[in-house]
């Protein structure tokens, strides 16, 4: 722990990503509080102040109908984060359980498994959510099982190549020969030294999650209106290009920021974790 | 039989395994679909009888396993079945709306390795000093933003403050192209219209930089990792303890070794890009399997849509047979291997 805080220390960039990484955590949990007009998260419209550009009174300006742009990026941090960390809690342990046993079993399980995954993998991660969403409804709950499906074989392909390795190790052979269970072997000996890459995977995850979920509702495939989400308004706002640009500049920047907050966090966990690219 | 050789087959056989579970996939995500494809197909002024019809036309009463097969049979002769939302057969759609995909993505793939090797090889020779903080910036902030953000900022600042290039499209009306092989840059050429070939490489700039900016980031940073870790090797001490110059050390000794990891991860990128072209065709209006692919998915075109991804499959699954073409060639250790890999 004091380690990791003097690393933090040391190395700048990573104390700039906690940093982000703490304001839009904040922003998400307590935008009814901080929002200047928090009922403008749904379907609510003021055109008196339609589309207007940034100003005292709506630091980012408003959308078409008047709505206040700075208070639905809050709530959509939201929607990114809930987003972000059900498709990890599911896509990691899946995945894991996998690669675990694909690597530690070896043979039939691993030939099987392994294909398996190679053949989520060799379909563009985007291009396989966007085609499940194409024939599920647009809403949230469909958008996380679309991301989920795509992003637990690259948990499996990670935890299988470090326990294929560790499989070989002397801890692994003392603990078969004093007669230990495949279950033990696997979950409480090898998966231990599997948890610094799947932390760290985890935290640059959370940004490349909120990447692809923005990147489907950009498309119109994922979170539908009046629910602010980041990728939406950048596709709503491109349209009313170049006037009003800041209906498509700011929700950029937000995914932009949280992106690279979690980016330069899990580099330095990295870091800390010692843990290989 | 040369090693290449045997790599080839071996790579070539995995992808076809790897094609059939791809279809499998497919084929399962297009039969989880609430509802029933041909009502879907007919719409809700269809009579029973017609949908009965079409029914047993689509194999729909058939089991599950032989409803694949059929699947499967026509997908092998090369029939995707036929576009509700085109009336046209699929694979007709798709060769019409891919080159435009394939040419931006292909540029995009140039301007990636262009960019991010120099980037990485720059950053490792300056470890530890400003290019290489630099380097390491741009990097992380070029992979944390989706490349439509990218695209919107682009067009933004170099197509409306500064007009350097076009807003949108392929090319511009004034230009009439035979279209010979749907890739405009040889069209173009093909026609002797340099003019027309000049437009069409403006038009693409903007969205291809878009498209390979995330990509950049990444080859720059793991060509960086590989060379740091190449310079450490016992060699590159020798090299140095000769007095060569630290270019020559850095082109000859250092890049070639560090290049085998990077390929794969590029390999990787293209895939990514592929899906990406989806966002960057979007924003630049540009006329790619992306339109076809989202206008198809909005009207639940199963057989379009299962189309679509299978080629973009087939096209993933390609490339990386070629990245593993180049890497087997680029390695010594498995150009003249012996024995089987």
């Amino acid at each position: 722990m004091i380690r990791a805080i003097r690393i933090l220390a040391a190395n700048p960039l990573s104390l700039v990503g906690v940093i982000l990484v703490a304001l839009v955590v904040f922003a998400a949990i307590f935008a009814p509080w901080i929002a200047p007009f928090p009922t403008h998260n749904g379907a609510v419209v003021d055109f008196a102040f339609a589309n207007k550009p940034p100003s005292a009174r709506n630091w980012m300006g408003t959308d078409l109908v008047g709505r206040d742009l700075f208070s639905r990026i809050l709530y959509a941090y939201q929607i990114s984060l809930v987003l972000g960390v059900v498709v990890l809690a599911i896509a990691a342990p899946v995945g894991t359980i996998f690669g675990l046993l694909a690597g530690y079993l070896g043979g039939w399980a691993e030939a099987i498994l392994m294909r398996i995954v190679d053949v989520f993998l060799s379909i563009p991660p985007l291009v396989l959510a966007i085609a499940m969403m194409g024939v599920l409804e647009p809403t949230l709950t469909n958008a996380m099982l679309a991301v989920t499906v795509m992003w637990w074989p690259w948990y499996a392909r990670l935890v299988y190549a470090i326990a294929r390795s560790e499989r070989e190790e002397g801890y692994v052979l003392a603990a078969e020969v004093i007669g230990a269970g495949t279950a033990h072997i696997a979950f409480r000996e090898i998966l231990p030294n599997c948890l610094p890459a799947i932390i760290t995977k985890m935290t640059l995850d959370m940004g490349f999650v909120i990447i692809i979920a923005s990147s489907l509702s950009f498309l119109g495939l994922g979170v539908q209106p009046p629910t602010p989400d980041l990728g939406s308004m950048v596709a709503e706002g491109a349209r009313y290009l170049p006037d009003s640009w800041w209906l498509t500049v700011f929700p950029g920047l937000a995914i932009l920021i949280a992106v690279f907050g979690f980016n330069l966090m899990g580099d330095g966990l990295r870091e800390v974790l010692g843990v290989d690219e | 039989m040369s090693p290449v050789l045997r790599l080839l087959l071996r790579r070539l056989g995995i992808s076809l395994i790897v094609l059939i579970g791809v279809s499998m996939l497919i084929f399962t995500i297009a039969r989880v679909i609430p509802g029933d494809p041909a009502r879907i197909a007919l719409g809700p002024n269809a009579t029973p009888e017609q949908v009965a019809n079409l029914r047993a036309e689509m194999h729909l009463d058939e089991p599950l396993v032989l409803q694949y097969g059929h699947f499967l049979a026509d997908v092998s002769r090369g029939d995707l079945g036929t576009s509700l939302y085109t009336n046209r057969p699929v694979t007709l759609d798709i060769a019409q709306f891919l080159p435009a995909t394939l040419e931006l993505v292909l540029i995009a793939g140039i301007i990636m390795v262009a960019l991010g090797l120099p980037l990485g090889i720059l950053a490792a020779r300056y470890r530890g000093r400003w290019p290489d903080h630099l380097i390491r910036i741009f990097s992380l902030l070029t992979v944390s933003a989706p490349s439509f953000v990218w695209a919107v900022i682009l067009m933004l600042l170099f197509a409306f403050y500064l007009p350097i290039f076009p807003i949108a499209g392929r090319i511009s009306d004034i230009y009439d192209i035979d279209r010979h092989t749907g890739f405009l840059l040889i069209d173009t050429l093909l026609a002797g219209n340099i003019a027309a070939f000049g437009d069409a490489i403006r038009h693409l700039i903007l969205p291809a930089v878009a498209l390979a900016l995330s990509g950049i980031g990444q080859a720059a940073r793991l060509t960086r990792a590989n060379m740091v870790e190449t310079y450490d090797k016992p060699y590159i001490e020798m090299a140095q303890a000769y007095g060569f110059f630290p270019s020559r050390i850095a082109r000859i000794y250092a890049f070639k070794p560090s290049l085998i990891p990077s390929l794969t991860i590029i390999g990787l990128d293209f895939a990514a890009m592929l899906g990406n072209a989806f966002l960057v065709e979007a924003v630049f209006a540009w006329p790619g399997l992306s339109r076809y692919g989202v206008a198809v998915i909005l009207r639940k075109d199963l057989n379009a849509i299962m189309g679509t991804v299978l080629i973009i499959a087939l096209t993933f699954l390609i490339v990386n047979v070629i990245v593993d073409l180049l890497i087997a060639f680029l390695n010594p250790r498995i150009r003249h291997s012996t024995r089987a890999t």
